[in-house]
């Protein structure tokens, strides 16, 4: 706990400043204060964590759930092909420089103001990091213990299931940590295009009513659910592979 | 026990070839120290045993049959003991028999008498982080051990412990090579350790190998550090610290 205290103190100091600089703005409608943002979240609680945060919670899972089997299988892929490797590889990197938002409104032509929209550009955002970062894992394993396996008269399914899974699971921990926040973003930025409900939705229409406070309480909130959920993963994590450091 | 037949090999990277036409043949149940400058090619001879290089040409025999046609043939230990971090000490010791498919019953009764015979009982549900370096290296014995080859190939499995450690680690390999009654090929750098551990020390003088100078220790089985401080032994040490110097030079 002690090594996050700086960045604690920091914080509590960013929000001081925020609230007595918004407070002497008066001007809420552009800047709420923190408080003020607080307030707000509470008294649209059933709102939002009643039908808004489930909304786009659905759609981070399922995008999130679909981008990690796509993100592992085109990694084992890659891995066990030389020739899918070179095929893919180049195009997976060059695909991370789309930008997202500005072709996330052709999905809203193509799949409509229902769930896949969101989930596609969720999908966008958080399969290709997944892939690389897998891939990666894969490609760390030591020639060594490789050749070590080899010489047991191990068999390629053995090196991949002993050595090569193994040593890529603090990859993918690495890279669900990473997608996360992502998935988060890609759900809002997909509701925000258009959507019945969920955060990114609500965030948009207290837009267009000029409520500043009600615009940053679904975001704060989001925050807090990536977070909360990156801190899991982390947990899981750290009992699941104390050998870490030693790779 | 180990044949190379007129074997001859060439890294397609390099325009010389490595070894050409090398003949030699270590006896079973010989422990036999290969020795020579870095890069001479003495892994190089454990990778073509290993089949992981494969000769251009001659041949390699273990038990009088061709490498081709034969499993398991060989254990190999390499100079870092690598140890897998995410497996607990029996589950490291399992790792060739589950490569060789042996059933739960057969790789638990194994490991059990394999970590008896090198102390390490209490450590079996440990994971590598738990050990020392010397206690690694015993661990990544025993996983050579239960390959069940009675061909050892140690590839300078002391080289990265400390002095004392080192010493300790011979004695204790010699009267482990004693026990197990296996073959052992034993690469080192160190002229001392190979006195101190083989029967007979087979020396590459030159690149390519065309072939091994072979040289026997005067002194029979069991040793003491007593014996390396004879004259002749150490006029024995001098002569291979010569030649292994004029190698560098």
């Amino acid at each position: 706990m002690k090594r996050y205290l700086p960045s604690a103190i920091f914080l509590v100091i960013i929000l001081m400043l925020w609230q007595l600089g918004a407070g002497h703005m008066d001007a809420a409608y552009i800047l709420p204060t923190p408080m003020g943002i607080l307030r707000k979240l509470w008294e649209l609680r059933e709102p939002l964590f009643m039908i808004h945060l489930p909304a786009t919670m659905k759609v981070t899972a399922i995008g999130l759930v679909i981008s990690i089997v796509l993100g592992i299988g085109l990694a084992v892929l890659m891995d066990a092909s030389s020739v899918v490797e070179q095929a893919l590889y180049p195009i997976v990197i060059a695909s991370q420089t789309i930008p997202t938002t500005a072709i996330a409104p052709l999905f809203v032509v193509w799949f409509g103001y229902g769930i896949w929209s969101k989930i596609v550009v969720t999908i966008l955002m958080t399969f290709f990091p997944i892939t690389i970062t897998v891939f990666d894992g894969f490609k760390s394993v030591k020639r060594e213990m490789e050749e070590l396996l080899i010489s047991y008269g191990a068999t390629k399914k053995d090196i991949f299931i002993k050595l090569k899974l193994p040593t890529a699971l603090p990859h993918f921990f690495s890279a669900i940590k990473m997608a996360i926040p992502l998935s988060v973003i890609g759900a809002a930025i997909g509701e925000w295009l258009g959507a019945q409900s969920g955060l990114g939705y609500f965030s948009r229409r207290m837009m267009t009513q000029l409520d500043g406070a009600g615009v940053f309480a679904p975001i704060i909130l989001l925050s807090a659910v990536a977070m909360i959920l990156v801190g899991v993963i982390n947990l899981l994590e750290n009992i699941l592979i104390k050998w870490r450091k030693e790779l | 026990m180990l044949t190379f037949k007129n074997v001859t090999f060439r890294y397609p990277e390099d325009s010389e070839a490595m070894m050409t036409n090398l003949s030699f043949h270590v006896d079973r149940g010989e422990f036999v120290s290969l020795i020579g400058a870095s890069g001479c090619g003495k892994s190089t001879i454990f990778r073509l045993i290993n089949r992981l290089l494969e000769a251009d040409q001659g041949e390699i025999y273990v038990d009088g049959k061709e490498i081709h046609g034969i499993k398991s043939y060989a254990g190999y230990m390499p100079q870092k003991d690598l140890l897998f971090p995410w497996r607990t000490i029996e589950k490291n010791l399992c790792l060739p028999m589950e490569i060789q498919k042996k059933s739960k019953a057969e790789q638990e009764k194994r490991v059990a008498e394999v970590l008896k015979e090198v102390g390490l009982e209490d450590y079996r549900n440990k994971y590598p982080k738990d050990l020392s370096g010397g206690m690694r290296q015993r661990i990544s014995f025993a996983r050579t051990l239960l390959t069940d080859a009675d061909l050892m190939l140690l590839d300078e499995p002391f080289s990265a412990l400390d002095a004392l450690t080192r010493m300790d680690m011979q004695e204790w390999l010699l009267s482990q090579w004693q026990h197990f009654h296996k073959t052992i090929l034993f690469i080192t750098h160190d002229v001392e350790e190979a006195i101190f551990l083989s029967k007979k020390i087979y020396i590459i003088t030159d690149t390519p190998i065309t072939e091994l100078e072979v040289v026997e220790v005067p002194e029979g089985y069991p040793r003491d550090r007593e014996f390396l401080r004879r004259p002749d032994i150490e006029a024995l040490k001098a002569k291979l610290t010569m030649k292994l110097r004029r190698q560098v030079m």
